[in-house]
């Protein structure tokens, strides 16, 4: 790829570039905010089953498959990392190095999407899939069911909301940047995509220890 | 069409006139009108529901079967409440007037903006189908496990539309937040904003801390209907009281969604027209702030008969007493704004003083149902639907229709007829108190809501509640005509016909694409009217006479 620079002008709204960068991220911190509170809803509704029904959901808890979600959180923390690596690189003007660790970004998140299914299809096999697919099985009964449902439902919006961030992360590499819109002046796109991709894994610092830890021991 | 465009000014309207071009207009101006257009369209159906109940209601023995008038009263609540009060003022005046009244180009995200609009009739296409196919029939309120289990309509495309619906919520109220944080111009303090800008952004607050719960609420509601697992069903470990907790830890705060846009509104009006600065500035904004933070902590208040512990509901109770500190505040600085001002009685304060005093109505009653035992009589009677109708429909509708002429002038560069705008004022406010007045007799002798009939000793009563409704129809047909009549042949406005302070004001009317050709810079704050000799000096530093 070329190295190309273009002349960006900031929006007829802002004053300048950084004024419309600085605009860019509090806009993406304020939709963090009601994403938190939508998955904190979420959240918040399972652990008042899990309270009520602490057995139930014990027994069913056991049959997730503790080694994928483990492996996942390792890879979508340093994801996180990687995608701070190539903000870094990009603030610093290194465009080679901001381009792999890019790449290194979308590509851990695809992995992270690609052991999730494969989880699925165990998960499937195991039975534990709500009215598709399931066994109720031995001391799970009445609520066991309600376990998975929240698995299905929490970790389904979190891999929607990760192919969206790994979306993201392409269109950064095959549009904004090769384009040249991406330069040590204004790099506040990425900042955001940024944000937006550690949200994404900070989601799973929670559903992690909720769905697999809890009540193991 | 270039021809007709010769004999006005350069717009934002005139400009580049084609269908594309407002289709993918990306000035906050256009996109207010686009919104104008739909929240119109779903007013006047879920008018016609309510024409529908109104008329089954005059006589005991009705009009509509059963079934049917359970579909009116839903597509009633459901579209009233989230296609037209929710979105009515900020998404119109809201996204019109607050990047004029900051000195901002535009809002901070145009194509947010403009996707908010295209997301909002999404769902409201959603909604129609579920109209069209059969409509649904469990209240606005989608109570589980009638709402998953029993219910024979289509619920999960209603729901589907309210989830939708919020999308739209939630990318015009961030676009507000960040544009209030960001766009505002040199000089335009915080304690210089005007208290529209305080109420869009109050309200905003609201919107994108609740609604994200409601949406989370709506879609666990989509996965149990579609799919069929008991997350809300007791006989499979569901709890539908949860449902009730979550949906209305949305759905009391977004009252405050409906009536904060409108209290920012009237503040304007009040100032305006008795050309006295507002009483209390501060507290005013205070006052915002607080209904917009104690209206997390009420929701509990509507499920004091749904078997929730006594010792939360005597605290929900207490606490809801709390809202009628800063809406007292807000209609006390009103009053007193009004004190030795000269006050002009044209529409739109005819509008806002009839807020004022429906808007005072609906608060004490909402103490009356806040008080717990009371609650327990008239709890789903309708003095809650009376009490709750003066809040949105005497307050938040008033408001609507004030501001509407308000503004009328700079968003088309015509004035509306004056005397027909008074008279359709004037009727409004009989035919709402005529309307549901009674409501609150009916409710008090235990009339509950949602039943399709009721004993004979109530038909009187609920003759004149009818009677009222077809005033207010007509009042709320009127300006459709005289409105539509003054885009074509009203009188031609200055920049200020009002002579109002606010920076909108310095523009021209109609104003240009993006607002003004340098950033206006700001010199003092809002509402510096002289009661005296009406004179006033805008925010950019200006004083005028006033004619």
């Amino acid at each position: 790829m070329p190295m190309s620079s273009r002349t960006i002008s900031p929006e007829i709204q802002y004053a300048d570039l950084s004024q419309q960068g600085d605009t860019a991220q509090l806009g993406m911190w304020v939709f963090i905010t009601t994403e938190t509170l939508f998955f904190g809803t979420l959240i918040f509704t399972y652990y008042i089953y899990r309270i009520l029904y602490s057995h139930e959901f014990d027994v069913a808890a056991r049959d997730a498959v503790l080694w994928c979600g483990s492996a996942n959180i390792g890879i979508l923390i340093t994801s996180s990392l990687t995608m701070v690596l190539a903000i870094n690189a990009a603030a610093d003007g290194r465009r080679r190095a901001m381009i792999w660790w890019l790449i290194a970004t979308a590509a851990l998140g695809m992995c992270f999407l690609g052991i999730k299914g494969y989880e699925y299809n165990l998960d499937y096999n195991d039975k534990v899939v709500p009215v598709a697919n399931f066994e109720m099985k031995p001391g799970e009964a009445p609520a066991g069911e309600l376990f998975w449902v929240f698995y299905w439902v929490g970790t389904g919006l979190h891999a929607i909301h990760l192919t969206i961030g790994v979306g993201l992360v392409l269109y950064m590499l095959l549009w904004r940047i090769r384009r040249g819109e991406i330069t040590p002046d204004y790099y506040a796109p990425l900042e955001v995509v940024g944000l937006y991709w550690s949200f994404v894994d900070t989601v799973w610092l929670f559903l992690f220890p909720s769905i697999y830890l809890v009540g193991r021991s | 069409m270039t021809t007709i465009a010769i004999d006005l000014p350069r717009n934002y309207a005139t400009e580049e006139n084609t269908i594309v071009s407002w289709l993918f207009t990306k000035d906050h101006k256009r996109i207010a009108l686009l919104f104008f257009a739909s929240i119109t369209f779903f007013f006047f159906i879920g008018g016609f529901a309510a024409t529908m109940i109104r008329l089954h209601l005059a006589t005991p023995g009705g009009l509509l079967q059963p079934s049917v008038y359970n579909r009116m009263f839903t597509v009633h609540g459901v579209m009233m409440v989230w296609f037209f009060l929710i979105p009515s003022i900020p998404n119109t005046f809201g996204n019109f007037f607050l990047p004029m009244m900051i000195g901002a180009h535009d809002l901070a995200f145009p194509r947010v903006n403009l996707l908010s609009w295209y997301v909002f009739n999404l769902s409201g296409l959603v909604l129609l189908y579920a109209l069209v196919m059969g409509g649904i029939d469990t209240g606005w309120t989608f109570y589980p496990p009638y709402s998953t289990q029993y219910a024979s309509g289509y619920v999960f495309a209603a729901a589907l539309a309210v989830f939708i619906n919020g999308f739209s919520s939630i990318m015009t109220s961030l676009n507000f937040v960040v544009t209030t944080h960001r766009l505002r111009a040199p000089g335009m303090t915080w304690l210089r904003l005007p208290l529209f800008v305080w109420a869009m952004y109050s309200v905003s607050i609201v919107m994108l801390t609740a609604t994200p719960v409601l949406a989370m609420d709506m879609f666990l509601l989509c996965v149990e209907r579609f799919i069929g697992v008991g997350m809300f069903d007791p006989s499979r470990g569901g709890d539908p009281i949860l449902w009730q907790h979550m949906f209305w830890f949305y759905s009391h705060p977004a009252v405050y969604i409906m009536i904060l846009p409108a209290m920012g509104v009237v503040s304007e009006l009040i100032s305006c027209y008795a050309r006295r600065p507002i009483f209390g500035y501060l507290g005013m904004v205070m006052a915002l702030m607080a209904i917009a933070i104690i209206s997390f902590f009420v929701w509990a208040h509507h499920m004091f008969v749904a078997g929730i512990s006594i010792y939360s509901a005597v605290v929900f109770s207490l606490l809801s007493f709390f809202v009628a500190v800063p809406s007292a505040i807000k209609v006390f600085n009103w009053t007193v704004s009004l004190h030795k001002g000269s006050i002009v009685f044209d529409a739109p304060m005819l509008y806002a003083l009839g807020f004022v005093l429906l808007f005072t109505i609906g608060g004490l009653t909402g103490l009356i149902v806040a008080t717990l035992a009371v609650d327990v009589h008239v709890h789903d009677t309708y003095f809650v639907i009376a009490h709750f109708h003066y809040i949105m429909v005497g307050g938040t509708v008033s408001a609507f229709f004030g501001g509407l002429h308000y503004w009328w002038p700079k968003m088309t560069g015509r004035f509306y007829p004056e005397s027909w705008a008074r008279f359709a004022a004037t009727l409004t406010f009989v035919g709402f108190n005529l309307t549901f007045f009674p409501q609150f007799i009916l409710g008090y002798l235990g009339m509950p809501r949602r039943y399709y009939t009721y004993v004979p000793a109530w038909e009187s009563w609920n003759l004149l509640s009818s009677a009222g409704a077809s005033i207010l129809a007509v009042a709320y047909a009127l300006p459709l005509f005289y409105l539509g009549w003054s885009l074509l042949y009203g009188r031609r406005a200055g920049p200020n016909p009002w002579g109002a302070t606010g920076l909108e004001w310095t523009t021209p009317s109609p104003p240009p694409t993006h607002n003004w050709e340098l950033t206006p810079t700001v010199k003092l704050g809002p509402y510096s009217y002289n009661p005296e000799d009406g004179s006033y000096i805008t925010q950019d530093g200006v004083k005028h006479a006033y004619v």
